[in-house]
């Protein structure tokens, strides 16, 4: 393993884009899931039509079964809806798209958090984090080190880097499991039960970066079964026996958006234009604490 | 205890071979807050090239922790590791934590129970994954390599779908095929048909047999399943951190070794 060098450049810069209304990164329309088992056919969602905008910070809250991961999955391409039309960052993931295509869109567009982090038990965390950047094209070889470096930094685990995910926290695992999802720089995260498997400090941690990471203009799409952690996001979406029974947001949120937009059977957001959000050309600066490290950036490219 | 280092000789070659994996009185004790628990109380044990190691306790015995021995995956209390991949030897614990990672990623692969595929990456883009990181070979070349190897365990035909859309057998298959990516002369698993049913775990199993007897590849496999025992060359039993003092060799499809005690222990 190489030995990240100096920084010879900001490893982490924000792309420069202007934006005067708000825009959907997540755009879903009738989307059905069908499961077929020995028992017969299982309609797990039945039709969810969601919008879901840069910059939002939304937690899905449900029941066991209610359909909350099944949706995540038709989100991430990890499973296929059975009907309807998933378009994403404007690109319809399941029209005339091969597997292999929606996975090298997949790994340059979105971040992907798991309950179980998902880290590779034989690698250091460096490593870890270095494998998302292999199929995206977006980073040199030589520079992948050195960027993996920046983000465990980003999440305050450089000192860790070459220790394998065996050897540190459960806390410390996601972490570096989101050091990783931010690889190359997605847009997009989304993560299933991110902190169903820690403490509630651990926990804390984890929402406090996602927080960080939509203020800096990450769209992140958080499945949660607990409610605490609804508090904590801008948006709360409630899904039920397969359909959105509930979407509501912040009313101090800047974030609102138009009435026409709004989803949900008891939607109970506000609904303004957001203010045009400015574009800061940043660069990664270590020195800065955790709370001023992450500039703010309505694209979600860091 | 005292270490012995005693050379391996197989019947059908009569040069006596360094062991390939050497363990040195292994000692390894974890902290807990109810006191201190020796997990390993002292291990002796040499792995010649192309053997098939069965490592059988109960849970608890130590098996997995010697198995982490080997890989580095965990430190020893005290003692010594060596295994010579490319003829040196190599004392893996005496290695930073950086080095450790780059060697192993060359020398070993490892197989897990719960398979670690990633789910986001394609079946074939699992596989690639430890050649990119190891430098060894082009984009190009590790993508034909990892098609190779996906033929190999005979699933490449779906090359391009996510884990979750093949069953576990295969998953575990492909598993195999991105530990045998970098070539590594030593495959560790632990437990890897522990979570599939027994049909399925004797298609995996006649994958690293085909691996052994075909390619000259050393296995060192942990399992609770008695059963399998004769199916490998040479078999450890462990129990409370100790290997007993006899262990059977197997009249599977390696070679067996001549002797049927296990070195260091009298």
């Amino acid at each position: 393993m190489n030995t990240p060098r100096a920084s010879r450049k900001p490893v982490v810069e924000l792309a420069q884009h202007g934006m005067s209304s708000p825009e959907a990164m997540i755009d879903m329309h009738g989307i059905v899931k069908t499961f077929k088992s020995a028992a017969g056919e299982v309609t797990v969602l039945k039709g969810i039509d969601l919008t879901i905008y840069r910059g939002e910070f939304v937690s899905l809250v449900g029941k066991s079964g209610s359909g909350k991961s099944t949706l995540l999955n038709m989100i991430t391409g990890i499973d296929h809806p059975t009907q309807g039309r998933m378009v994403i960052g404007g690109t319809d993931i399941y029209t005339s798209v091969t597997e292999s295509q929606r996975s090298r869109w997949r790994g340059r567009n979105l971040g992907i958090v798991f309950q179980f982090f998902q880290l590779l038990p034989m690698l250091t965390l460096l490593e870890n984090v270095m494998l998302s950047m292999d199929f995206a094209e977006m980073y040199d070889f030589e520079e992948r080190p050195e960027r993996a470096m920046a983000l465990l930094k980003l999440v305050g685990l450089e000192a860790f880097a070459n220790k394998l995910p065996a050897l540190v926290s459960t806390g410390q695992q996601q972490l570096a499991a989101i050091a990783r999802a931010l690889a190359c720089d997605p847009p997009l995260l989304v993560a299933d039960e991110p902190t169903g498997n820690l403490d509630s400090k651990s926990a804390n941690a984890i929402i406090d970066l996602f927080e960080e990471l939509a203020r800096a203009g990450k769209t992140v799409l958080m499945v949660t079964h607990d409610p605490s952690l609804t508090s904590r996001t801008t948006r709360n979406l409630t899904i039920a026996d397969g359909w959105i029974v509930g979407d509501s947001r912040k009313e101090n949120d800047d974030r609102s958006l138009p009435e026409s937009e709004a989803t949900g059977a008891d939607s109970t957001s506000g609904a303004n234009v957001p203010p045009a959000m400015e574009g800061i050309a940043s660069h990664w600066d270590a020195s800065q604490t955790p709370g001023e490290r992450l500039p703010h950036n309505e694209r979600g490219r860091l | 205890m005292q270490s012995m280092s005693i050379p391996l000789q197989y019947p059908d070659s009569p040069a006596v071979q360094p062991a390939l994996v050497e363990l040195l009185d292994v000692i390894k004790v974890y902290s807990t807050a109810a006191g201190e628990f020796p997990a390993l109380k002292g291990i002796n044990v040499q792995i010649g090239k192309s053997e098939f190691v069965g490592i059988i306790g109960k849970s608890g015995a130590g098996k997995s922790t010697l198995l982490n021995m080997i890989t580095g995956v965990d430190h020893l209390t005290s003692g010594e590791v060596i295994v010579r991949a490319d003829g040196s030897p190599v004392s893996i614990h005496k290695m930073k934590e950086d080095e450790i990672a780059s060697w192993r990623g060359q020398h070993l692969g490892i197989v897990y129970q719960s398979f670690q595929l990633l789910p986001m990456l394609t079946l074939v883009e699992n596989i690639m994954l430890p050649m990119d990181l190891c430098g060894k070979f082009s984009p190009k070349g590790s993508r034909a390599r990892a098609l190779e190897l996906l033929r190999l365990v005979e699933i490449e035909g779906h090359a391009d779908k996510l884990p979750s859309q093949i069953s576990g057998g295969q998953q575990q298959r492909v598993a195999i095929a991105r530990a045998l990516a970098n070539d590594p002369p030593i495959l560790v698993a632990d437990e890897p048909t522990g979570s599939l049913d027994s049909v399925t775990s004797e298609h995996i199993f006649e994958v690293f047999e085909h691996l052994v007897s075909e390619q000259g590849k050393t296995i060192v496999m942990v399992t609770h399943d008695e059963t399998l025992a004769p199916r490998f060359t040479r078999t450890l039993e462990i129990l409370d951190g100790e290997l007993m003092p006899m262990n059977r060799a197997g009249d599977g499809t390696g070679r067996r070794l001549v002797y049927e005690h296990t070195p260091g222990l009298a």
